[in-house]
């Protein structure tokens, strides 16, 4: 045993300059084996243990995938594959699709473009087909994938969720273990139900302290990211834990999980409490009666045992943040509101700021805006309209400025619109649209035009993301909704 | 998918980190419903502003794409793939990848080779002052070579097999019947299905 396996070690990890705490290193192989038996397991290693159809070695782990979620852009070619192939779709009852990308969010499918209008066709003929549930446009079910799979109680935690979507990391907030896959794999999934995967590594981040007035979990994530920069989670599964986590709703978890992948992580997650047994309780697909306790009863074993270990712990001291935006092109390229645009320190800094049209030290809050964006799947749930509404509220959006709320999907939009809060974004001159991806990634009539800056609750400020030449800062709804109506980024909590 | 085992050409060096699959393949070209046809379309933004370096003669028919570290991070799209395939590239190097993208050069039968960032800036700078030197990107001996200089790679040895055995990747599930079946008779009675 060497002394190894009791040390662990705080230092500071290179590339980021993160305090982390290291686990032991097993040195004696041997040891390993017998140690395999009671070794403590993370939150991913129980989940992927689960979900274990065979192992072998020299080949990857074959998981076997609970639900997989389908939508209109990433799955005709693999639609296409089966049906040349002569395969069928295995187990179309654990799949769900939806049209969500390209969907106009106003005018219906009509308004689509032709392009867009037959990959909706494809869609319904597809899932037709195959007799795969589909939730299409007009549906009062329909709306983005990762927004309707926890409203209706399918995302469960344990499970095991993939789509063809890298924010598919969003279902982690349930205890699941879910991420994104590329259309082979789509493929390979409808066919067999099953995913070869490699093993990957642990990370944890452990976040504590009381959030602060006007900062958010979209907050919290836009400063990790600006801490570990884009790629620190490749081939990582993370666990996000401690006392802030435990307290954010829902809603704030998702959007943390939501962004794993823009710091490269495969998957992110936390271990489910009662949050997120009251948050499913009820909902439509969630288990009823006997079944509901004896499900309970597994979700509580679903947490990482005490002395498990994590290649690496992040620690993030939640008190001290500050509402955050993005000034680049990546979203590590992230700095506190009440700051400036920093010098840059790479090329890929100074392209990012000439794209951007920035200037190094001009103050955040001198940066006129021309598009506010309340949406996406990582900012468009009850809770994201309702914030982003309490700042809109008697006010008026700056005459310069053009904004849009899009809800996450349908039973948001009729949600919010129970509570009259589509009334408080339409009486301020915001746009009220059906639910969809719209302009966090363009696919639909939803676009910046070329130059047009836009303050946006969405997940990614890539060049070109929300309109060839726009450009995005990443915020939280209420920043969103604070930048709506002054007509520059601004310290929301300016406006409370 | 075609059996890869290795690949010789000229490189064409984009020196850039953290390159997305958004300006791999803008989102207007994901409305096509085919996995070809989007060679036209790689790097189309950053092509129409002029004077990008895959379009200068002397890296015209290049083989081997060199660039900067998290290549083909963001969205998941498998487009980006088939755009590079498409537009002629067989082997990408790069110091790393975004997971799911790697996931789906793979399946796409890209060679996508991580090497240290110093044997990368060399190649780059090499592909710079002799845009015709060659290099051989060799799956069989994970090994990239040209004149002077050889670097050896480490790949997922089950990727390596399954591309350079050509082999599809549903049919090798497919055999695996009996203990699929086996596992969905243990799976929770609480589970989900969608309705």
């Amino acid at each position: 045993m060497r002394g190894e396996l009791a040390m662990w070690t705080l230092h500071t990890n290179e590339r980021t300059g993160l305090w982390v705490v290291s686990k032991p290193q097993i040195l004696a192989s041997g040891l390993c084996v017998e140690l395999a038996f009671a070794m403590p397991k993370t939150l991913a290693q129980k989940l992927w243990d689960a979900h274990v159809v065979r192992v072998a070695p020299g080949e990857p782990d074959l998981l076997y995938v609970d639900l997989h979620l389908v939508h209109e852009v990433t799955s005709p070619q693999a639609f296409e594959g089966l049906r040349v192939a002569g395969r069928r779709v295995r187990r179309p009852d654990l799949s769900l699709a939806t049209m969500d990308h390209n969907v106009p969010t106003q005018g219906g499918v009509r308004a689509a473009d032709e392009s867009s209008r037959r990959q909706m066709e494809l869609l319904a003929e597809n899932c037709r087909r195959e007799g795969i549930p589909l939730y299409q446009i007009g549906s009062r079910r329909q709306g983005i994938v990762h927004v309707i799979g926890p409203e209706l109680g399918l995302t469960q935690p344990g499970m095991l969720i993939v789509c063809g979507d890298s924010h598919t990391s969003t279902h982690g907030a349930f205890g699941a273990l879910a991420f994104g896959i590329g259309t082979s794999e789509v493929e390979l999934v409808l066919a067999t139900q099953c995913l070869p995967q490699k093993r990957l590594g642990d990370l944890a981040v452990t976040i504590t302290g009381e959030l602060p007035l006007g900062v958010t979990a979209k907050d919290i994530v836009l400063s990790l990211i600006g801490q570990t920069g884009t790629s620190l989670g490749q081939a990582h599964l993370v666990e996000y834990r401690g006392s802030t986590i435990s307290g954010l709703s829902m809603e704030g978890r998702m959007t943390i999980c939501n962004m794993s992948i823009e710091w490269g992580a495969k998957a992110g997650m936390v271990a489910p409490d009662d949050t997120t047994f009251a948050y499913l309780e009820g909902r439509p697909s969630a288990p009823k009666g006997a079944a509901w306790e004896a499900a309970l009863d597994h979700w509580r074993s679903l947490s990482s045992d005490a002395s498990a270990s994590f290649d690496d712990d992040i620690l993030v001291d939640a008190s001290r943040l500050e509402p955050h935006v993005s000034w680049g092109t990546n979203p590590g390229q992230v700095a506190a509101v009440t700051g400036r645009v920093p010098q840059p320190r790479s090329d890929t800094d100074e392209r990012a700021l000439r794209y951007m049209d920035l200037l190094p030290g001009t103050a955040f809050a001198d940066i006129a805006v021309d598009r506010v964006f309340i949406g996406s799947c990582t900012n468009a749930r009850i809770e994201d309209l309702r914030a982003a509404a309490s700042v809109v509220r008697g006010k008026h959006v700056h005459p310069k400025v053009r904004a849009m709320v899009v809800p996450g999907s349908t039973s948001v939009k009729r949600a919010a619109e129970d509570e009259g809060l589509d009334l408080v974004f339409k009486a301020a001159g915001f746009e009220w649209r059906n639910a969809g991806c719209s302009m966090c990634l363009g696919m639909n009539p939803d676009i910046l035009a070329p130059g047009e800056r836009c303050a946006s609750t969405s997940n990614r400020n890539f060049e070109g993301r929300q309109g060839s030449g726009g450009r995005t800062h990443l915020m939280s709804p209420p920043m969103a909704a604070a930048a709506a109506v002054t007509g520059h980024l601004v310290d929301v909590r300016e406006l409370l | 998918m075609d059996p890869v085992a290795q690949v010789s050409g000229r490189m064409a060096p984009l020196d850039r980190a953290d390159v997305d699959t958004d300006q791999i393949i803008p989102k207007q070209f994901l409305k096509r419903i085919e996995r070809t046809g989007y060679g036209p379309f790689l790097f189309f933004d950053w092509r129409a502003g002029g004077d990008f370096v895959l379009d200068k003669p002397e890296h015209a028919g290049a083989s081997v794409l060199v660039t900067g570290a998290n290549f083909g991070c963001g969205s998941s799209r498998e487009h980006a793939p088939w755009a590079l395939r498409d537009f002629g590239f067989k082997a990408i190097i790069s110091p790393s990848f975004a997971d799911i993208f790697l996931a789906n050069s793979y399946k796409t039968g890209l060679l996508a080779v991580a090497l240290p960032e110093r044997q990368v800036r060399h190649l780059m700078d090499l592909a710079l002052e002799d845009p015709a030197a060659r290099v051989t990107v060799d799956l069989e001996k994970q090994e990239v070579r040209g004149e002077g200089f050889v670097y050896r790679f480490e790949i997922d040895g089950f990727a390596r097999e399954c591309l350079l055995g050509g082999l599809d990747e549903i049919a090798l599930v497919e055999r695996r019947e009996s203990e699929i079946s086996a596992y969905e008779t243990r799976r929770a009675a609480w589970l989900p299905v969608v309705k």
